[in-house]
């Protein structure tokens, strides 16, 4: 039952002894989302709009907030405080009660989407949702309806596109986002995140990203269309400050506009989590070290040892996730916005094509290369009890695929030609000065 | 104890929002009271252990058809303040056809249903594996037929989009 277990077992085992009943759970659980868990969204929230400024101030040649607090640090609680004591508008013609629900619709999906986020093996706040990255989807997916409502009930034009323009693109882009996450999930085999990031436990070669030569063009998609999903990066329309005053959340002022920015900058957060947990390895190191002390410490059930594994765990995604963040704020601050039309030209003609050629490539790679490498090094509850080590020649030969080992070999040697010849081609024209189309072709005549 | 606590108040907030779809004036505040019976129909497929099922329902209802309909009545309404009354005899046939229905339905239910109990706190969630085996072996040809559908709507819609683009442009 969702609410029954919103709480880490491990953690309850320290504190109670073992696995209390219900209803102290329920009250164990309350008291956890109303600290760790809104907290936690809360900071996150905070140190995500810093960090933003101070990123776009760097990119833009200055300094970001320097002033209040260390470098700035302080700068989002001064905000916060401004937001919070600012007077609370209401236009008077919006309708009164759909304008106050908005941002509450636009956030609740949010909130909830920190469910099923797997920080580590067992710090997650739902471990027992078998469904985990289909939740995620379905519940940011109703994030949308927050959004018409704030751009309708504030009876303004400029909301009103606002919100129409957002309906629209988050509505278009959400078949490429789905369509490679099925990719991603196809190529583990399970919906759920945490099976997801043990499966991933063999070392930077069992990270799902390269499970498939179609994974690496999955995440792209799956970046490209959570950007947009985001109304982030360059498919900010909605909120396009130079040409929609500022779009659906134009009449929203204090803390209700606090509540949009905060939906905003959690979402990039879970956004950046999925990546991380689907396709970069979730909470593991590259060495495989993490999934294989972590076998090691549950087979002799050390609680203090489980716990440091859970907390170094926390820490890798965390960084993981706070890298993709600033690679979601780098393109910001870089590329310009293009127009709505484009912005669908994109997911409709685009992505939605690519995405379609992604699954059926992977879906016939899965039928036709069996054995495939990536098992982790332990056994995962969830899949096939044998662990596998591709680093052991025998393994190949006695599960009966040479032929895989054969075609992976291919393959990998195609791989890195490709990335040579990449390398090559960025370091020739960095030394020459001119990229090599330039040395090909004739310059133009300087006219008179 | 705690599974029917919370079966009733999903229950509780369906049944609610159902009637203040009914009952609202404003249709877009009847919008949200359907958003709200969706995600409490939502909850008690968790109840059953259904995730997938409350999952999809979140997506197909909420994230799709909800959308839809909030697309269609913004884009249509006149105003914010559109009220719409019932007068004397639809009133009457209404609470006419409605006490038979629900009679009907009550009587057939709990004829059918008498002795049924809520799902088990323990037990585990029905695995997604087990419903791609049956969408993909044993109901092929439902599945198959549902797609073609689908796909017969989407060229409908685009072709009534793109004809009325065409003859609103005149030949651009």
């Amino acid at each position: 039952m969702i609410l029954a277990d919103i709480t880490p077992t491990l953690l309850q085992r320290l504190l109670f002894g073992a696995v209390p009943g219900p209803l102290v759970n329920v009250l164990y659980s309350l008291a956890l989302i109303a600290t760790v868990y809104t907290a936690g969204i809360g900071m996150i929230a905070l140190l995500g709009i810093y960090a933003e400024r101070k990123v776009a101030g760097h990119i833009q040649s200055r300094f970001g907030p320097n002033r209040v607090g260390p470098i700035g640090l302080l700068q989002s609680i001064a905000d916060g405080i401004k937001l919070i004591t600012k007077e609370d508008l209401r236009p008077a013609a919006a309708d009164r009660v759909l304008f106050v629900l908005a941002p509450y619709l636009a956030f609740a999906p949010v909130f909830a989407s920190f469910l099923a986020i797997p920080f580590a093996p067992d710090a997650v706040f739902e471990s027992h949702l078998s469904v985990g990255i289909f939740w995620i989807l379905a519940i940011l997916s109703m994030e949308v309806i927050g959004i018409i409502l704030a751009g309708w009930a504030s009876n303004s034009k400029w909301s009103l596109y606002g919100g129409m323009r957002q309906a629209c693109q988050m509505v278009c882009f959400e078949i490429p986002l789905g369509l490679s996450i099925i990719v991603g999930v196809m190529a583990a085999g399970t919906l759920d995140l945490i099976v997801l990031g043990h499966r991933q436990g063999g070392g930077l070669h069992t990270w799902l990203i390269f499970a498939n030569p179609f994974m690496p063009l999955a995440f792209l998609a799956y970046f490209v269309a959570s950007l947009a999903s985001n109304k982030r990066a360059p498919f900010d329309l909605p909120e396009s400050e130079s040409e929609l005053v500022a779009g659906y959340h134009t009449e929203y002022s204090g803390l209700r506009f606090s509540f949009f920015y905060f939906a905003e900058y959690a979402a990039m957060f879970v956004v950046a989590a999925i990546q991380v947990a689907m396709f970069l390895g979730a909470w593991n190191d590259p060495l495989g070290l993490f999934g294989f002390y972590y076998a090691h410490f549950k087979a002799q059930d050390n609680l203090a040892a489980l716990l440091i594994m859970n907390g170094i765990g926390m820490a890798i995604f965390i960084g993981k996730v706070m890298i993709l963040i600033f690679v979601q704020m780098w393109i910001r601050w870089t590329l310009p916005r293009p127009r709505i039309d484009q912005v669908l030209y994109a997911s409709i003609k685009v992505l939605l094509p690519m995405t379609c050629l992604l699954l059926l490539g992977a879906a016939l790679w899965g039928l036709m290369i069996s054995g495939m490498p990536g098992q982790p090094w332990s056994p995962v509850p969830g899949l096939p009890d044998q662990a596998f080590n591709p680093w052991r020649w025998g393994h190949w030969r006695t599960t009966g695929t040479v032929g895989a080992l054969v075609t992976q070999s291919v393959l990998a040697a195609m791989g890195a030609v490709f990335f040579l010849l990449i390398i090559g081609y960025i370091a020739r024209a960095w030394w020459t000065g001119r990229s090599v189309r330039q040395r090909l072709t004739e310059p133009e005549p300087i006219p008179d | 104890m705690l599974e029917t606590i919370l079966f009733y108040l999903f229950a509780f907030i369906t049944v609610a929002s159902g009637v203040g779809v009914v009952m609202s004036r404003n249709i877009v505040r009847g919008c949200m009271m359907f958003l709200a019976s969706l995600v409490g129909v939502a909850g008690l497929y968790f109840l059953l252990h259904a995730e997938f099922l409350a999952a999809t329902q979140l997506v197909i209802y909420v994230g799709g058809t909800l959308i839809l309909i909030i697309f269609g009545v913004m884009l249509t309404s006149r105003s914010l303040a559109t009220h719409d009354e019932p007068h004397g005899r639809e009133v009457g046939a209404a609470v006419l056809i409605g006490l038979v229905l629900a009679v009907s339905l009550c009587w057939a239910i709990g004829r059918r249903f008498a002795d049924i109990r809520p799902a088990s706190g323990t037990a585990e969630g029905y695995p997604t594996v087990v419903l791609g085996q049956a969408l993909t072996g044993d109901f092929l040809l439902p599945f198959e037929l549902v797609s073609v559908v689908l796909l017969v709507v989407m060229i409908g819609a685009a072709y009534l989009a793109k004809g009325r683009l065409h003859e609103s442009q005149g030949g651009a």
